[in-house]
């Protein structure tokens, strides 16, 4: 499988990134060179082998639902590039 | 003092040769003095360094000193530290203050270790060479126009040219382990959920795993005795008891049996890191291991199911920095598609992008069972293999890369070529095992590093066989410019 320029911007899209025109051609080739090295998972036979998702085969572990944090709000929100009243701010989004 | 092992240091303040303000001074005048010719320290932390080691001191007086109390450690700048800049490499966040500390480096303070700063490393830890940190490059101190190997790059030198006695690294793919290989130092990537990964940030995350970088085995067994252990916090945090690492260190090594895989020696293999692989073997031999061959089959799968994974992993975990709750955003957004798109594309540098949208194209409707689904089936074979290979052998040995650090630039044009040089990691973060690298030998003034994999939770083993070879040889007293 092979990306072309429009599936580039696609996938940034997806991505919430932008591909400047000037990286495209370098997006282009280095993606589809990492899809070349990809491609060789195809010939591997893999019929009826289970996926595995954590190394360990362990199952997610469950916490009884209580709370275990103190509210650090005002904290927390020192790293926020925008915040008011205990709110982050983002660009208006409702007209 | 910059020329004692962790061990010894701990011996001194213990003996009350020095203090830990004092080891602590000396440090902090390296890093100072030397620390411009290699860039392995994005943030130095003299103050807070200070008083964690006149804390330690005070401890001491009072006769309440643990073992490690008060020796000196670098941290990785992956994992938050609360109150200090915690950037990952990255612009994205080169504005975030921690404001809380991730496991591994409260475990460090609770033992009484006192952390010199931040250690610089790939973008998000993406590369094999620390090149793609928006701080710079870190150089080799071996030779300072090569890499020093990555993305643990900054750790690695800051041990090996003397600016730390100890530091904390991560490995998803060989993190530790080729820098320590590139540097000449011992790197240990424990059993995948061995350390919390709580407050590490996130690259792939069935696949990190915080360790110790160090100059000696018992040393990183120092280490691994204040940082491992069940987290409540880390969901996949493995709920096994925590021995004491340093306690089997003695032990002789006879009746060991040793596998070679066939696939770790095949054409990719420098000759010279070949034949210092096979000295060491052979050394070994002379402690009373017996070798046999095996064969590890899909290895070379382990590169595409690798770089299919880890990249699908990281552009979920990376789905967060979107310029709204911490980090960079971008200037005058005009809506917030704009925002979230400009915020990302200034944030993030082009291998991290790069990971992204492969990340993005392999978990994407159509594209899902033919990546994805695919390299994770490919995952269960390779544990497999090593699970059949470790019931005939006790270790698994090999070069820990198929060459010795390349020079600055080299590689970081081609992404397809850096990847290949991890041929001989990333099937052991995939099958979740433990592995070890031990300096073994040089090639053309370069050092080289011995890999050792063991069965799950093996530490003890490995350390211990990684004491009984730094006995009997002394390619890891070697330092640069010495």
């Amino acid at each position: 499988m092979s990306l072309d320029r429009s599936q580039v911007e696609t996938v940034a899209k997806l991505a919430r990134l932008k591909v400047e025109d000037q990286e495209m051609d370098d997006y282009v080739a280095s993606l589809n060179s990492i899809l070349e090295l990809a491609d060789q998972l195809q010939a591997v036979d893999t019929e009826g082998v289970e996926p595995l998702a954590n190394p360990l085969d362990a199952a997610q572990r469950l916490r009884a639902d209580k709370v275990s944090e103190t509210d650090q709000r005002d904290k927390l929100q020192s790293n926020a590039p925008q915040a008011e009243k205990g709110l982050f701010l983002v660009p208006k989004v409702i007209d | 003092m910059q020329d004692k092992t962790l061990k010894q240091l701990a011996d001194g303040l213990a003996n009350k040769e020095f203090s830990s303000l004092e080891l602590t001074e000396s440090y902090l005048e390296q890093i100072q003095q030397q620390d411009e010719k290699y860039n392995a320290f994005i943030t130095v932390t003299p103050d807070q360094a200070r008083e964690q080691a006149k804390a330690a001191d005070a401890l001491r007086e009072q006769g309440k000193a643990g073992p490690l109390t008060g020796l000196p450690i670098a941290i990785k700048d992956i994992f938050c530290t609360e109150g200090v800049k915690t950037s990952c490499g990255s612009k994205m966040l080169d504005n975030f203050i921690a404001p809380y500390e991730s496991t591994a480096t409260q475990k460090l303070k609770d033992a009484g270790f006192v952390s010199l700063g931040k250690t610089n490393l790939d973008e998000f830890a993406m590369g094999s060479s620390t090149e793609s940190s928006y701080y710079g490059p870190t150089r080799n101190p071996w030779n300072t126009d090569t890499v020093p190997g990555g993305s643990s790059g900054g750790s690695a030198v800051a041990v090996a040219a003397g600016l730390a006695p100890a530091a904390l690294g991560t490995d998803t793919g060989g993190s530790i382990r080729q820098p320590a290989a590139f540097c000449g130092i011992t790197g240990l990537k424990p059993t995948y959920g061995r350390v919390s990964r709580w407050g590490m940030i996130a690259y792939g995350s069935s696949l990190d795993q915080g360790g110790p970088m160090t100059q000696t085995a018992e040393d990183a067994a120092l280490v691994m005795n204040a940082i491992a252990g069940f987290d409540e916090r880390d969901s996949t945090s493995m709920d096994q008891p925590v021995e004491d690492y340093t306690a089997s260190l003695s032990q002789p090594l006879t009746g060991l049996k040793i596998g070679l895989p066939k696939e770790f020696f095949g054409t990719a293999l420098d000759d010279g890191i070949r034949s210092a692989v096979m000295d060491a073997v052979k050394q070994f031999e002379s402690l009373g291991a017996t070798v046999k061959d095996i064969s590890l089959p899909r290895t070379e799968l382990s590169i595409p199911a690798y770089y299919i994974i880890a990249p699908a992993e990281a552009s979920t975990n990376l789905s967060r920095y979107d310029g709204v709750k911490f980090g960079y955003r971008c200037e005058d957004p005009t809506d917030l598609m704009d925002m979230y798109t400009r915020t990302r594309s200034e944030g993030f540098g082009a291998e991290v992008k790069r990971r992204i949208m492969v990340g993005t194209y392999a978990l994407s409707a159509g594209y899902y069972d033919a990546y994805y689904r695919k390299a994770q089936q490919l995952r269960r074979l390779i544990k497999q293999d090593f699970q059949a290979a470790l019931a005939e052998v006790d270790v698994i040995m090999g070069p820990a890369t198929p060459s010795t650090a390349w020079n600055i630039g080299e590689k970081s044009k081609d992404p397809v070529a850096m990847y290949m040089e991890d041929i001989y990691t990333l099937s052991v973060n995939l099958a979740g095992l433990p592995g070890l690298s031990i300096p073994c030998g040089f090639k053309n003034g370069l050092p080289v590093g011995l890999q050792v994999i063991g069965n799950y939770f093996a530490e003890s083993k490995l350390l211990n066989i990684g004491h009984q070879f730094q006995t009997a040889t002394d390619w890891h007293t070697k330092k640069p410019n010495a």
